[in-house]
């Protein structure tokens, strides 16, 4: 080798670093002139193990062994570790951050934003990662809840398949090269005042973002502004012109409201409305009951689908959807409105007239709610009842439009975009976050408009369908790598703090628009710049600082506005025949936008508990008249086009209806989201939607593909061994009427003390167990109050490292979450009540998990928890069997391993319906183990082989009492929430010392609707369910029966 | 047409030592005698036994969810089989052991057989326990009470743990008593033996074994304790494997009756393992003579005398549900026998073991072989259909129904299942071909006692076999 040769440096050439160094915008750093000049004798440089060394020729005999030994020794060392593990980088702090202690998380401000509207939420970050969301109490739309599609958004921040690089046609571009594009379209674009100039968005609510589109518009006055949301709110707005002549948004307050009225709205579920948490919170609080009195609100449902409201509706009907229409006119002509006379049949309609009875005798305190998919006009009617029955002002706010998107005047509708295209109007297109390539109706064909515009950009967070019709991809940040803002349901400004830096290459929704007008400005002084020049009151520093560490500008809440009905002429209700089709977004993965995301694929849904899939609900009764079994395969055909789905009876699903849901049948977008077949993935149910009847049409016809064929993976039911329905001789459920709960309460309590003293009298342990003079940890759970919504599973998953399993793995009912939420039907299948039980490990005192192990994994705690020894473990699952409560979970495989995998299991054939997971590996991005970044650092991460279950949090408890042990102040009721109780909307879970009698969780423990789950195997639970009541109206006689219907 | 009344003759035929010898040891020594009959035997078990290392193998490499195993069924062919392993594994001891203390004379000509089935049946059973763990290579040690600087035991409240000293005693002690038994014989071979090999080997494995007075005194003591000592082994192990199942708080599971009951299920298919051997063995190496018609008869009748046993317990089972006035007990009865998914396996159960055994009342049926063979292989089927009954099926269904979930078995969990089939059935060809099967000087000990006690077949009382005294 010469040396000389390669020590040779080439000169440097000052005049192309000078060009290149100019060219450059922003802050860039760079190490050395030789980097700026990208010579090939730089990368050998970097490239090189020992750069400074000289060629192994120049050293000496001596020098050359003693090197040779010390490798090998450090050979060896190394082979301890790297062989087995991935090799870990650990860098120390230099100077360590003050505010940070290594082990101490973090918690900040942000907001989680969904289509648009913000709901605010603390991040917990570890050294760095964000690993988890909560809600923030300060904030008006969490009050310290958080739904589990916001939960979910931290997974989607460590996401491996999110987009990260610029692509112009596919290929790797860079930021630059595509800023002189936009330069280059956008000068063009400004000749003509950007009349081919078009953006399309989802909703905006943010002030800033708008702001910036506004100002972007201005530049190009004949630009046009395109908005749309596959499962939008635009039929309120519409509903809100014909009764006031411009689109108003309502607000709902559930705190005044004593009767409520839901016409297929489903409040409660977050992919219903913006605040539906907040809603959640307050509608519990007026069923809440205490002690052995109290008032409830009574809520009517009229559904047309699954729902969480009719689930814990007094009164639920099961209408078609568009027989919604019907029961509002009917109604409103009932409470003295002038609108055409409408019939409404079966059950809903005989008893009408004692639900108008009721909302007039409870005028002023009544609610009436109407689902966002259904017409305008039943919106209208809703407006007008509401008004009628004196609602405005008490529980309902009327505000100017949230959502800057609403009034079609100013922002267009996907449909005239299409339009336009295909005249071909469009030169120049950007599309951001929505996306309309998977999203659009069927009908708008986008997959041949999109490709008419010259120039197509996409902006988003996956190079998904979208991404494919466009020539330019640019990598979105997720909302926890980014700066924004946003206001949520009340109007409230909230604000978005970046916690991270952007994992991969991306710009924020902020930054993207601001380089349009030739900023390229971080996203962090975009903001500051709008709000300071909005102006926050005050001292701007001072009010900027506040607003950041409190994530809200407080008291910025939508202003109310007095609006009078003036009610339009309704049209007469039509008698819909044929089947009719019902298009709802999915209640995990919304509108497919989530569909890459585990945790929501794998979160059984409400009431069906399927996960991974859609399916197409359908009543037992049509389904038996068309012949179609559940798990059969069948063909929907609606207006020319068909796909094939997954047949799923729906207990109280509405006659001659089918409902699908949206979301899945993903073709790009993520490895999650593109599964098929036995993985999971679904069907497209876009494919069947037009634009003309978005989500309620008819003459849908459905045909048997195949018997039996479809391989539906649901946590519950959905066997032979009839697992939906409690039966009649066991005491699992206790559940009341209010007016029987109130009258008959004491000589319930007689008969339950009975039998608890039964159950003592017969009792071999002693009646004190723990002679521990500490804390007692236990819990309360009042099915009351639970909605179902599945907040705390999403929370105990995100808690406590819970990987997921893959839709093979539920299907062997393999799922791993700690905390199931139990639906039980009574009564007849056309229209069950429902009742939700979450149980999660009990924590028995006397825990049969516990003698049965032979390694004694799992032992007692004085303070009463039942405790799981991961280490221990050898995985019987002898605790398991002998759990009566079956909360434990095993690890079949190594799940935490193969947290990206879920969707690459090999299916061997041979091996028939055994599925085995691929190869073991940890998917990287750039080298980084991702999904590994986003595990909860104080709870071990459990392997193969090992059972785990419900800890109450202990790792939660454990750093509370250092905490309290540091500071020696004794440890507070409410000092430790658990992961669920925090998640939890309606305050349904709550933990606390049950040694005190004062803490909330005592005094719900002794409340006269306190049971103990299986009481009678003497396992003595630590957690308490409390007594579900309904509130029925004395004058409806057709109640559905409960479980233990009239035992008192 | 009338049955002849099978007189009591253990040994027919003219037999003289040297006969005995050649019919049992010439199996040894004379390879030849191995026919196709033990090569198809060979080929099976080798076959199986591959199967088997692939599924350990697959299963040591991905993990127990290969299985069809979920929750709430975290058991499932895994136990199954284990306690049907263990039940064969039954009829061994309790022919070596107890029927030696009872002086029955007839085990002489099967009780080598059937301890080495025990053996092979507890080696198969063995690998279950360990390889449904989750992490076989820590449950390995964990689960024995090895003194460790962290003070950490094992917990001695588990019926799991019970079930590691019972199932490890058990196999000690019977591997003992076999190896013990065999001494003699393998002198005999040694002396018989005509190749420079054969004799080397035997010479070792025969201890110095030259058949004095002290020799065969220590060897009597020595057989009689261990004759003792497996006695109780024989109720216990099989009583401790029912306590994983009887002190659980599953309903199907709870149920006082279930030692008893195991037990006599354990040698009502210990039995039929015994016979399902014994009778290809006895015509393929016409061994007829010494294990003969009467001696099948036996054996039918003890199973017979099990299943009813088995077949009180069943009843006792539904009885209890009823009784208890536990609707968690009464619903899981009716689960399992009248409206569950799985009930006819319950319904088969009872076709193959309590109808079909008591075909063994009438004579021709206990002496006709294909009968007797037909029979034990249903119940073979019928004590493992028993065991998949009672472990799976109970934790199908549960307190909570919706907990409720169905169980499917997977390739791997037939692949174990058939691989150990194959492995005890390798085990099997290897020992009739390398091992005397019948116990040579008992046999002899046995003819002479016959001859001097001529005209009567029958053993006097009074007349001890080897190792009665002491």
């Amino acid at each position: 080798m010469n040396v000389n040769e390669t020590n040779e440096k080439p000169r440097l050439d000052l005049e192309a670093i000078r060009a290149k160094l100019a060219g450059q915008t922003g802050k860039k750093y760079w190490r050395s002139l030789e980097e700026v000049a990208e010579q090939p004798e730089f990368q050998l440089w970097m490239d090189d193990e020992f750069p400074n060394r000289s060629t192994i020729m120049q050293i000496n005999r001596r020098d050359l062994l003693k090197f040779m030994g010390a490798s090998m020794a450090l050979a060896g060392l190394s082979g301890c570790r790297s062989v087995f593990l991935p090799e870990d980088k650990v860098v120390p702090y230099v100077k360590q951050p003050e505010e940070l202690v290594p082990g101490k998380a973090l918690f900040y401000a942000s907001s989680v934003v969904l289509a648009g509207y913000a709901t605010g939420v603390l991040v917990e970050q570890h050294e760095g990662r964000p690993t988890l969301l909560t809600g923030n109490p300060d904030h008006p739309a969490s009050k310290g809840a958080l739904d589990s599609i916001s939960q979910a958004e931290i997974l989607n921040l460590y996401d491996p398949d999110r987009a990260d690089n610029v692509t112009y046609l596919g290929d790797i571009s860079t930021i630059e090269t595509y800023d002189v594009a936009v330069r280059t379209e956008l000068e063009k674009a400004a000749t003509t005042g950007g009349a081919g100039l078009r953006f399309l968005t989802g909703s905006v609510t943010s002030p800033s973002l708008a702001a910036q589109i506004g100002s972007l518009l201005k530049k190009f006055p004949n630009a046009q502004w395109h908005a749309f949301e596959p499962a939008g709110r635009s039929n309120i707005y519409d509903g809100a012109t014909l009764v006031f002549g411009k689109p108003i948004e309502p607000i709902y307050n559930f705190k005044n409201a004593s009767v409520i009225v839901s016409l297929d709205s489903d409040f409660l579920n977050a992919t219903e409305t913006p605040g539906s948490l907040r809603y959640a919170r307050d509608f519990a609080d007026r069923r809440r009951v205490t002690g052995k009195t109290g008032v409830m609100n009574r809520l009517y449902s009229y559904e047309s689908g699954p729902g969480l409201v009719g689930a814990v509706a007094d009164h639920r009907y099961a209408v078609k959807a568009s027989e919604v229409y019907n029961v509002a006119l009917a109604l409103a002509s009932g409470l003295g409105l002038s609108v055409p006379a409408a019939t409404v049949s079966g059950p809903a309609g005989k008893d009408l007239d004692a639900v108008v009875k009721d909302l007039q005798a409870n005028k002023g305190q009544v609610l009436v709610i109407a689902g966002k998919h259904q017409p305008a006009e039943v919106h209208a009617l809703v407006f007008a009842i509401n008004e009628v029955l004196g609602s405005f002002g008490q529980t309902v706010t009327l505000v100017e439009p949230i959502d800057v998107t609403a009034d079609s005047t100013k922002v267009k509708s996907l449909k005239s975009l299409v339009d336009d295209l295909k005249s071909n109007k469009v030169e120049q297109l950007f599309i951001v976050e929505t996306n309309p390539g998977y999203t659009a109706p069927v009908d708008l064909d986008i997959a041949t408009a999109i490709p008419k515009a010259r120039f197509k950009v996409r902006f988003g967070q996956y190079e998904d369908e979208t991404s494919k019709l466009c020539d330019w991809h640019i990598p979105q940040t997720n909302l926890l790598e980014e700066w924004g803002d946003a206001r949520s349901f009340d109007g409230t400004v909230s604000f978005v703090q970046p916690l991270i830096a952007p994992l991969y290459s991306g710009l924020s929704t902020l930054e993207f628009f601001g380089r349009l007008q030739g900023k390229s400005l971080g996203g962090y002084d975009l903001l500051r710049a709008y709000w300071k020049q909005t102006g926050l009151g005050g001292d701007f520093e001072k009010s900027w600082r506040q607003v950041v560490h409190d994530g809200i500008i407080a008291g910025s809440e939508a202003k109310s506005v007095t609006a009078k009905v003036t009610l339009p002429v309704f049209p007469a209700p039509k008698a819909g025949s044929g089947l009719e089709i019902n298009f709802r977004p999915d209640p995990t993965i919304f509108d497919g936008r989530f569909a890459n995301n585990g945790w929501l694929q794998e979160l059984p849904k409400p009431l069906t508990k399927v996960t991974w899939d859609n399916v197409v609900h359908i009543s037992t009764k049509t389904a038996a008249k068309l012949g179609i079994d559940i798990d059969d395969t069948v063909r929907i055909e609606y207006k020319g086009r068909s796909v094939e789905a997954m047949a799923f009876h729906t207990p109280g699903h509405p006659d001659e209806a089918i409902t699908i849901h949206f979301g899945y049948g993903r073709k790009e977008g993520g490895n999650v989201a593109t599964v098929s077949g036995q993985d999971g993935g679904g069907f497209n149910a876009y494919l069947l939607q037009t634009s003309d009847a978005p989500f309620i049409g008819t003459g849908a016809t459905l045909t048997k593909v195949s018997t039996n064929t479809a391989d539906i993976a649901s946590t519950q039911g959905h066997s032979p061994l009839q697992a939906d329905h409690v039966f009649d001789d066991r005491d699992i459920i206790h559940d009341w009427t209010l007016a029987e709960f109130t009258t008959k309460i004491d000589d319930i309590l007689k008969e339950e003390g009975e039998k608890s003293k039964e159950i003592k009298e017969n009792n071999l342990y002693p009646e004190q167990i723990f002679q521990f003079d500490g804390a007692q940890w236990g819990m309360t759970i009042d099915l009351n109050t639970c909605i179902g919504c599945n907040a705390c599973v999403t929370a105990c998953q995100a808690e406590n490292n819970i990987p997921v399993v893959g839709k093979m793995q539920v299907a062997r009912h393999r799922e791993m979450h700690w905390i199931r939420i139990d639906r039980y039907y009574s009564g007849t299948d056309e229209n069950p009540a429902v009742t939700w039980q979450p149980v999660a490990c009990v924590q028995c005192e006397k825990a049969p998990c516990e003698p049965v192990c032979p390694v004694a994994a799992t032992v007692h705690s004085h303070e009463g928890l039942n405790q799981m020894v991961y280490n221990r473990c050898v995985g019987t699952r002898y605790c398991s069997n002998n759990c009566p409560y079956k909360v434990r979970r095993f690890n079949y495989f190594n799940f935490s391993d193969n947290q990206p995998n879920y969707s690459e299991q090999v299916e061997a054939s041979f091996v028939g319906n055994a599925n085995i997971p691929g190869p073991i590996h940890i998917q990287h991005k750039q080298g980084i183990p991702l999904l590994k970044m986003l595990n909860n650092p104080d709870v071990t991460v459990r392997g193969r082989g090992i059972m785990e279950k419900c800890t109450y949090c202990v790792q939660r408890i454990n750093e509370a009492r250092v905490e309290s042990k540091k500071t020696n102040s004794p440890l507070k009721d409410g000092d430790i929430v658990t992961a669920c109780q925090q998640a939890c909307p309606t305050q349904t879970i709550v933990f606390g010392n049950i040694a005190d009698r004062e803490s909330q969780v005592s005094k719900l423990r002794n409340d006269p609707r306190a049971y103990l789950l299986l009481e009678e195997l003497q396992t003595r639970p630590r957690t308490s369910h409390l007594a579900k009541l309904r509130n029925p109206n004395p004058e409806i006689k057709s109640f559905p029966a409960f479980s233990k219907g009239g035992e008192s | 047409m009338a049955l002849q009344p099978l007189n009591d003759v253990m040994i027919t035929g003219d037999q003289n030592n040297r006969s005995l010898d050649d019919a049992i040891a010439s199996l040894i020594l004379n390879q030849r005698r191995h026919q196709k009959g033990w090569w198809m035997l060979f080929l099976f078990g080798v076959l199986g036994t591959c199967l088997m290392g692939v599924s350990i193998m697959w299963l040591l490499y991905q993990g127990i969810g290969i299985w069809g195993n979920n929750v709430p069924t975290a058991w499932a062919f895994d136990i199954v089989n284990f306690v049907w392993w263990i039940g064969i594994g039954h009829a061994g001891t309790l022919i070596s052991a107890i029927l030696l203390l009872l002086r029955q004379q007839w085990r002489n000509s099967i009780n080598r057989f059937a301890e080495a089935m025990t053996i092979f049946a507890v080696m198969c059973a063995g690998l279950f326990p360990l390889l449904h763990t989750g992490r076989p290579w820590v449950a390995l040690f964990w689960l024995f009470p090895y003194p460790n600087i962290m003070a950490l035991w094992p917990q001695f409240r588990s019926p799991l743990m019970w079930d590691v000293f019972a199932v490890s005693t058990y196999f000690t002690v019977s591997l003992l008593f076999w190896i013990i038994g065999l001494i003699p014989d393998f002198a005999v071979l040694r002396d018989k033996a005509t190749k420079p090999i054969t004799r080397v080997i035997f010479g070792i494995v025969s201890l110095g074994w030259r058949g004095s007075n002290q020799h065969w005194h220590r060897y009597e003591q020595a057989y009689l304790l261990l004759a003792g000592l497996s006695t109780p082994l024989v109720l216990s192990v099989h009583t401790i494997v029912s306590y994983d199942f009887a002190s659980s708080i599953v309903p199907g599971w709870n149920v006082t009756v279930f030692p008893p009951y195991f037990v006599a299920g354990a040698v009502f298919a210990g039995f039929a393992m015994v016979l399902t051997f014994a009778l290809p063995v006895r015509s393929f190496y016409k061994l007829k003579d010494l294990i003969t018609d009467r001696h099948v008869d036996w054996m039918a009748k003890i199973t017979l005398a099990t299943g009813l046993i088995v077949a009180y317990g069943y009843m006792l089972e539904i009885f209890f549900a009823w009784y208890s006035a536990n609707p968690y007990e009464w619903d899981m009865a009716n689960n399992r026998r009248y409206h569950g998914p799985y009930a006819w396996a319950y319904v088969m159960l009872i076709v193959c073991n309590i109808v079909a055994p008591q075909f063994f009342w009438i004579p021709w049926c206990r002496r006709n072989v294909i009968t007797v063979f037909i029979i034990c292989q249903l119940v073979s089927l019928g004590m493992w259909l028993e065991r998949f009954v009672i472990i799976p099926m109970s934790l199908t269904a549960n307190y909570l129904p919706s907990a409720n979930r169905m169980y499917y078995p997977t390739f791997w969990d037939f692949g174990m299942f058939l691989g150990t089939i194959g492995f005890f059935c390798t085990l099997m060809a290897l020992f009739i071909r390398f091992l005397p099967v019948i116990n040579i000087f008992e046999m002899k000990d046995l003819l002479y006692k016959i001859k001097t006690a001529h005209p009567t077949p029958a053993i006097e009382p009074g007349h001890e076999p080897v190792g009665s005294e002491a």
